[in-house]
């Protein structure tokens, strides 16, 4: 297990490896070079174009750019950014990237448990109307034009029903006398939801062993106790009304990934577990006489998950590109959004920063999601 | 095995005198098997469903050469150089004369609707030719020879496979503006060297072991012959299972970039979205619907029927899935 860890962790690094130098030569092979980018650029004073020169090594031929190039990467240091200037890369990068990694988590994991205990359903309902009402709809939101789907959330919640904000951030207004910056907390409110949800998690696994077995009510009374400790403590804390902002904001991206990119795992859910009940020991696990819904959930619908988990790995980066779009959509200024900016404005360090770090972002997801598998799959043996 | 040089080919099989009965033969198995295909394709609605809608837009897409050349007049029907004359007010609601509206500059939306069809159809295509003749090959290739050549593809496959296509294509196209069959191209390659080569090698595998692949190499059939005319038949269900699957991102992914109005495109789907975003009549509710919605459910549909016939295809190669 250690070492068949130690062997991805590797070919990861490679992967990255090749990453880098492939989005090293792509920004490259564009017509011009950094300099004839920043040259012509008012806001830049001449020390700061020297500084950038000698820091990229423009004056050098190809191949040592790339060797800078690759220590700048190790270093962290990717220069300035042009758009945002004074600010560098990567503090524009480590402003961003906590905002996008919260929408493009929260996102995937509901969807994936939504999805499964949906599609769970379907399957074991197969061929009523509601099998296929529920095939359509999730075939239309499998295929639905991304940023279509977010301006018509966005004008149906935001404009019409005006229930959350229309898109950005925060809301300027109410932050003008924050004494606190809105990137504390951001950082503060990602700490909570880190704690209450591995607080959750081993609640989870700790209740069975003590022997407690409580139906659904008490369990969703219990998550929904714990819900309100938070929200009084952070009430408490007077930050309250500014987090809340925050979330209102987060609240129409996070729902709107999170619709597109469920649907996908509904589907191939009900596709595993319809391949699933028809295997012997589901028929012997019905024999023995086991309630229906042990047979569901504990035979079938556990074997039916690994495949779904498999196709999940596979689709991390196409939920990463969802939120990219989702982001430009909604104006969320994460990576995605930042990417897009930086490429349409020409910030080339900015855009080589941005798709770089989407890129480990995808990369560390498929990691983590290949370490899930070796724990659901005690069938596979990794040497 | 028990020694010997093997036996060389039979020259000229195809040409023996026997060889029209075998080509009848074959086309005869060929359209047996087309049809117990259809059979199983046509008791899933889901598919059907699909059909009916790829037919619809191929309709669409005939259509607006034809009306141009007969009933529209170019200098009002143009799709990008057209202006309607006849209304004062930009972006017109629909009207006898144009059935969808106009957009902010003054040009007919359902023109704009099935020109776009066209373009869309053409990418998919192209890029689903691509991505599947590249995967289906590597496949083969790999599966049959293994060892080195297999590891080097499956280790670029697994590098492709999570690559953020759309990130990686948004700085491509902003940099590069490249066109419309320049995307198919690079979506056709990053598809047929990623996940598609992957499943189809997993295919060819299983078919690799067959006993009539060990016939061949018995009767002294080369690499080459095996591949081409035992292996890659063989896989041809399965490549036209993903070419539908190919074809609904690529439509996502051209769409996306027009969105965001960085792809060097005359008029698409996605362009009539932006060009309606960035005149900001979005948020003005429902009123300009006709901006938006045609153009979007256009979209939504094409790619979604594809899929929606994949998953039919789905059915018919994969007996796993099949109710009865």
């Amino acid at each position: 297990m250690a070492g068949y860890l130690v062997r991805r962790l590797l070919q990861i690094l490679v992967t990255l490896f090749l990453f880098i130098t492939a989005a090293f030569f792509l920004v490259q092979a564009q017509p011009g070079d950094y300099s004839s980018f920043f040259a012509l650029n008012p806001e830049l004073p001449p020390e700061v174009q020297a500084q950038v020169r000698a820091n990229f090594g423009l004056d050098k031929p190809l191949w040592q750019q790339y060797l800078i190039h690759l220590r700048n990467m190790v270093t962290g240091n990717f220069g300035i950014s042009f758009s945002h200037y004074p600010q560098s890369v990567r503090e524009v990068i480590l402003e961003r990237l906590p905002r996008t990694v919260a929408l493009f988590l929260t996102a995937t994991v509901v969807s994936f448990y939504a999805g499964f205990f949906l599609g769970k359903l379907l399957a074991w309902r197969r061929g009523g109307v509601v099998e296929y009402a529920a095939t359509i709809a999730g075939v239309g939101l499998f295929t639905v034009f991304t940023p279509w789907f977010g301006l018509m959330m966005i004008w149906l919640f935001g404009f019409k029903l005006d229930w959350l904000p229309l898109g950005k951030f925060l809301d300027p207004e109410v932050w003008r006398d924050a004494p606190v910056t809105a990137n504390q907390v951001f950082a503060w409110m990602l700490i909570t939801a880190a704690a209450w949800s591995a607080f959750l998690f081993v609640a989870l696994l700790a209740a069975p062993r003590l022997g407690w077995r409580l139906g659904a009510w008490p369990r969703l009374a219990g998550v929904a106790l714990t819900l309100a400790l938070v929200a009084a403590v952070w009430n408490w804390t007077g930050a309250g009304y500014l987090a809340l902002d925050i979330l209102k904001h987060l609240t129409l991206p996070v729902a709107t990934l999170t619709l597109i990119s469920f649907a996908g795992t509904m589907l191939l859910t009900r596709n595993s577990m319809l391949e699933t009940l028809r295997e012997d020991y589901i028929m012997a696990a019905r024999a023995k006489g086991l309630p229906e819904k042990v047979v569901r959930d504990r035979h079938a619908a556990r074997n039916a998950l690994l495949p779904v988990v498999t196709s999940l790995v596979f689709s991390l980066a196409f939920a990463v590109d969802g939120g990219v779009i989702t982001e430009s959509v909604f104006s969320w200024p994460g990576m995605g959004m930042t990417l897009l900016e930086a490429v349409l404005s020409e910030d080339l360090p900015l855009a080589l920063g941005a798709l770089s770090f989407v890129g480990v972002l995808a990369l560390v997801a498929h990691l983590v999601a290949d370490v899930l598998y070796v724990y659901l799959d005690p069938r596979v043996h990794y040497q | 095995m028990a020694g010997g040089a093997p036996a060389p080919p039979p020259a000229e099989l195809a040409s023996s005198p026997d060889s029209v009965g075998v080509w009848r033969a074959r086309l005869r198995l060929a359209l047996l098997g087309f049809r117990q295909g259809w059979a199983i394709f046509a008791e899933s609605r889901i598919g059907l469903v699909g059909v009916a809608i790829i037919v619809l837009f191929g309709v669409m897409a005939v259509s607006h050469p034809v009306l141009m050349a007969t009933v529209w007049d170019p200098s009002v029907y143009d799709p990008v150089t057209g202006f309607a004359f006849d209304r004062p007010d930009h972006p017109a609601p629909p009207s006898w004369r144009h059935l969808l509206g106009t957009d902010p500059l003054g040009r007919d939306i359902l023109s704009q609707l099935t020109f776009s069809t066209s373009s869309a159809f053409m990418l998919g295509m192209v890029a689903a030719l691509v991505t599947v003749g590249i995967a289906t090959l590597i496949g083969a290739v790999s599966a049959y020879f293994g060892g080195p050549v297999d590891a080097f593809f499956m280790r670029l496959a697994d590098l492709i496979i999570i690559l953020p296509t759309i990130s990686l294509l948004i700085v491509l196209t902003a940099l590069f503006g490249i066109n419309l069959f320049q995307l198919a191209l690079v979506l056709g390659i990053l598809g047929g060297f990623g996940g598609t080569a992957v499943v189809i090698k997993s295919q060819a595998l299983s078919i690799k072991v067959k006993p009539y692949i060990e016939a061949a190499r018995l009767a002294g059939g080369g690499p080459f012959h095996i591949i081409m005319v035992h292996i890659v038949p063989n896989l041809l269900p399965l490549s036209l299972l993903y070419m539908m699957f190919t074809v609904t991102g690529a439509i996502f992914s051209e769409a996306v970039l027009s969105f965001f109005g960085i792809l060097n495109v005359r008029m698409s789907w996605g362009i009539m979205i932006h060009t309606a975003s960035t005149g900001g009549y979005l948020l003005a509710g429902a009123k300009y619907w006709w901006l938006v919605v045609p153009a979007g459910a256009a979209i939504t549909l094409l790619c979604g029927s594809f899929y929606l016939v994949g998953r039919a295809l789905d059915e018919v190669v994969n007996p796993r899935l099949r109710r009865r």
